[in-house]
């Protein structure tokens, strides 16, 4: 095993520097309350993973054998909930964003620090709250909660359900709230907007959708509870009021979400592909702006989530534009990142493995995006596994993948200790694997016609769906490794050094792990935040 | 040292508001047909305004609470504007 | 006094200017989500007045334009007494403000009650939405959702009214106590802020819901 040094064990730093349940629970250190976030992240992430195994078990015949059409129903549900609600939309900015940004703008926490407490109290209060919906019954309305199912026919937890993420958003709006109150006020001298690493862009346009849009989910909510209590009419049609409005008001929210949990990875991806290859990142204004273009032009686009459920043709078309302009700012970051790679000195560490996965798996799901901003693909594809496909691309070969880059390349700073590199590139293999073999054919399944939310379906699909069953328990393999390897890495892997991958931003010239205040001086910045080419000249200012 | 408003500045525009509320009453009970919505949220725009501006100190603040604070009605705007595009549509196109 | 400021200086942030700046702009960034809370009513308002214009209008007769008007012009007065209750604080005013903060909370408090009293009315006319709903006139439906909206809206703004009295209460203890000077009164400012929003959400819900088509009786 590996020694502990003299220095490890006399020098403070913030794990260090206080024992005990109390000084973790009652803590105001945006690193220790990342690590906390980071705890109940993992719990959520396997709680929908579970949801997902039970899905796939079901699927691998075409009768509905396993279970009843009605828990079907919930596994489905509580699987986009839990995932949506209490991992993907949370993940790296609670993780990685609050243990990373301060530093990276040299400041020794965010705006805030008690109010990031609180709001990784709310999200334990709404997390739990709706576990415990969950055992007891839980829902099967679809994440989605349309009406007039959810407030008149069915037999299930909806208002508790939704009284859960209604407490869970305003962690949301809080940490939101804190991001750019800290971009805006707290960054160190000289550390100019465009001197600002692309991961604090990116969570900052995020920053700014949560803060907007997250509000309308809550007050969708609010309705939608008074609704199914007390039959008020706002989307009876019985009554006047149109089911409709729901779907605006709830994907106003849901859309531009899809975003938060995007801009992140897209984040790190930037970081990582530049470290990586060695080479300053091509075009940082271009993905500077893209990341808040994409936050504004996210929400101009909600309603093609609504193309069959009734709206105005005219209203159709005009989303359906709007969804193509919204690919332009992603389209741009994909060139940017390969146009970094190009000609640079690529090591294919973990990190980077992850980030290269990212760009294609997330090319892949935005084209066929493309695909379903056409009304009439749309019109037949929609509620088919081919939407479902999509997504996944988008949220599991990107977010997810863009998440365990930043864990793997934070991990050092994180935990003073390096992860084993085999198992880290054996599990990204696994997981690219995996992966492809879960969610390809789903494509192909849903362009056959295969409806999404279905615990049946007919004998000549179910070869694609052994092979999407196959490769998700793939994927399960490709996922737990990480647990574990992490967890012991914690005790005896290799102590880190202080910038292990030679990375150019803030948070690397601080110690591995920092202090609790992070920098004992708050540093003056005098250039951009990468500098990796040599023969690249720095411009001063 | 932040700027201190006068006690003055905050009496008139006290009376201002009190004013606009008896107008917008009064105006309420009055014919003008379409007009009678448009000149009522102009009135309360304009107290809201002066609200703002005067009792929230908006006159003296940054131009980053200023930015923050038009991004809100902004996006209030678009969530309205474009919700409402869906209803007012839905007649023009009649099904074959 | 020096060090009042100095102990209200938190460890990450490097003068008190910066902190209250910080402090102000996450208040504001914390007023756009309310816009946008209220602003998801507002929406399905926008939208169903314009689908039903003659039913809101008759549902809006049925609102005690009185009792809104004069609850409008007590919120007026409140915002009144916060400004100059902040503006106390700036001048280090300690009598004043607890006394300025008090009558905010008593305006407030009075609006609470006159609030009550229009919806105990409401209530006795059987203009509560749910399966007890009554609604002579034609459209009982559109009405019920009129009135839904209503108790959605007043409802909502009511909630942040109890809280604002919460926290004018807080305030004025602290005041008491000394707590605030002209070098620190920053919770004093961000009250004022959160009150001023609330009144000015009334200010719109006022014409919005009591003053629909009121020329034809």
């Amino acid at each position: 095993m590996y020694k502990i040094t003299p220095e490890i064990r006399e020098r403070s730093h913030y794990l260090n520097i206080a024992y005990g349940l109390r000084s973790w629970l009652l803590t105001t250190d945006h690193k220790r309350i990342g690590l906390l976030y980071l705890g109940t992240i993992t719990l959520f992430f396997f709680l929908g993973g579970l949801f997902a195994v039970l899905i796939r078990l079901e699927l691998l015949t075409p009768q509905g054998d396993l279970l009843q059409p009605e828990t079907y129903n919930k596994m489905f549900t509580l699987h986009g909930i839990v995932m949506i609600f209490f991992f993907l939309i949370p993940a790296i900015p609670t993780t990685i964003g609050n243990f990373v940004l301060p530093m990276m703008l040299g400041a020794k926490d965010l705006a805030f620090p008690k109010l990031n407490l609180l709001s990784w109290y709310i999200f334990l209060t709404g997390g739990l709250f709706t576990l415990v919906v969950t055992l007891i019954g839980g829902v099967d309305t679809g994440w989605t909660f349309y009406t007039p199912y959810s407030t008149t026919y069915s037999n299930t937890y909806v208002i508790l359900t939704g009284l859960g993420v209604f407490i869970t958003g305003f962690s949301s709006i809080l940490t939101g709230l804190n991001f750019i109150v800290t971009v805006h006020r707290m960054r160190a001298p000289g550390l100019g907007w465009f001197r600002l690493p692309l991961f604090v862009w990116a969570h900052y346009a995020t920053s700014v959708i949560m803060v907007l849009g997250t509000p309308v989910l809550a007050v969708t909510v609010l309705l939608l509870a008074l609704e199914r209590a007390f039959r008020i009419g706002i989307f009876d049609p019985q009554l006047g009021g149109d089911p409709v409005l729901f779907q605006h008001l709830f994907w106003f929210y849901s859309h531009p979400a899809v975003y938060i949990m995007i801009l992140p990875a897209m984040g790190v991806v930037s970081e990582v592909v530049s470290v990586f290859s060695k080479k300053n990142i091509f075009g940082y204004q271009l993905i500077a702006f893209s990341s808040v273009a994409i936050a504004v032009f996210g929400f101009l686009v909600w309603a093609h989530h609504m193309f069959v459920s009734g709206q105005s043709v005219y209203s159709a078309m005009i989303f359906s534009l709007l969804s193509y302009s919204v690919a332009i700012p992603s389209g741009i970051k994909v060139f940017n990142w390969t146009a970094t790679l190009y000609k640079g000195s690529i090591s294919y560490r973990t990190p980077m493995l992850y980030a290269l996965g990212f760009i294609g798996l997330f090319t892949l799901g935005g084209l066929t995006g493309l695909f379903l901003a056409a009304l009439g693909v749309d019109v037949h594809v929609h509620d088919t596994y081919f939407i479902v496909a999509h997504f996944h691309y988008i949220m599991v070969g990107g977010v997810v993948m863009g998440y365990f880059a930043a864990l793997h390349y934070w991990w050092p700073k994180i935990s003073g200790r390096m992860y084993p590199e085999g198992w880290g590139r054996l599990a990204a293999l696994i997981v690219f694997i995996g992966f492809n073999l879960t969610f390809f054919p789903q494509f192909i399944l849903g362009y056959l016609g295969m409806p999404r939310r279905y615990h049946a379906y007919p004998e000549e699909f179910q070869v694609l769906n052994v092979m999407s069953s196959a490769g998700a328990s793939i994927l399960a393999v490709g996922y737990l490794l990480p647990l574990v390897y992490f967890l012991w890495s914690a005790r005896y892997g290799p102590v880190a050094e202080r910038n292990p991958w030679g990375a150019t931003t803030l948070e690397w010239q601080t110690p591995s792990p920092p202090p609790t205040e992070n920098f004992e001086i708050t540093p003056v910045v005098t250039h951009p935040p990468y500098v990796y080419s040599p023969k690249e000249t720095v411009t001063v200012g | 040292m932040e700027h201190v408003e006068s006690k003055r500045v905050y009496l008139l525009v006290f009376a201002a508001l009190l004013a606009l509320t008896a107008v917008t009453t009064g105006v309420a009970f009055l014919d003008l047909g379409p007009l009678n919505t448009i000149v009522a949220l102009a009135i309360a725009v304009a107290k809201a305004a002066v609200v703002v501006l005067f009792f929230m100190h908006l006159r003296h603040s940054g131009r980053m609470t200023k930015v923050v604070l038009l991004a809100g009605i902004f996006w209030l705007a678009l969530l309205i504007a474009l919700t409402l595009g869906d209803y007012f549509t839905r007649g023009w196109l009649k099904a074959a | 006094m020096a060090d009042i400021h100095a102990l209200a200086l938190r460890h990450h942030f490097a003068t008190p200017a910066q902190q209250k700046d910080a402090s102000t702009l996450g208040m504001w960034v914390f007023l756009v989500t309310e816009i946008m809370f209220f602003g998801g009513l507002f929406s399905g308002y926008v939208v169903y007045r314009s689908l039903f214009p003659g039913v809101f209008a008759a549902a809006s007769h049925h609102l005690d334009i009185t009792l809104g008007a004069l609850n409008t012009a007590v919120l007026i007065c409140s915002s009144l007494t916060m400004a100059l209750a902040v503006r106390s604080a700036q001048l280090g005013a300690r009598r004043l403000l607890v006394g300025f903060l008090s009558s905010t909370l008593l305006l407030g408090s009075v609006f609470l009650v006159i609030k009550s009293i229009e919806w105990w009315h409401k209530y006795t006319e059987g203009h509560i939405p749910g399966p007890w709903f009554r609604w002579e006139q034609a459209g009982a439906g559109n009405a019920q959702i009129f009135f839904s909206l209503y108790f959605s809206l007043t409802g909502l703004h009511a909630l942040h009214m109890v809280i604002g009295v919460g926290l004018l209460a807080v305030l004025a203890i602290r005041a008491w106590r000394g707590r605030f000077s002209s070098a620190y009164y920053t919770p004093v400012d961000l009250t004022g802020l959160y009150w001023h929003f609330v009144d000015i959400v009334w200010i719109f819900l006022f014409p919005l819901l009591y003053l629909i088509g009121r020329h034809e009786v």
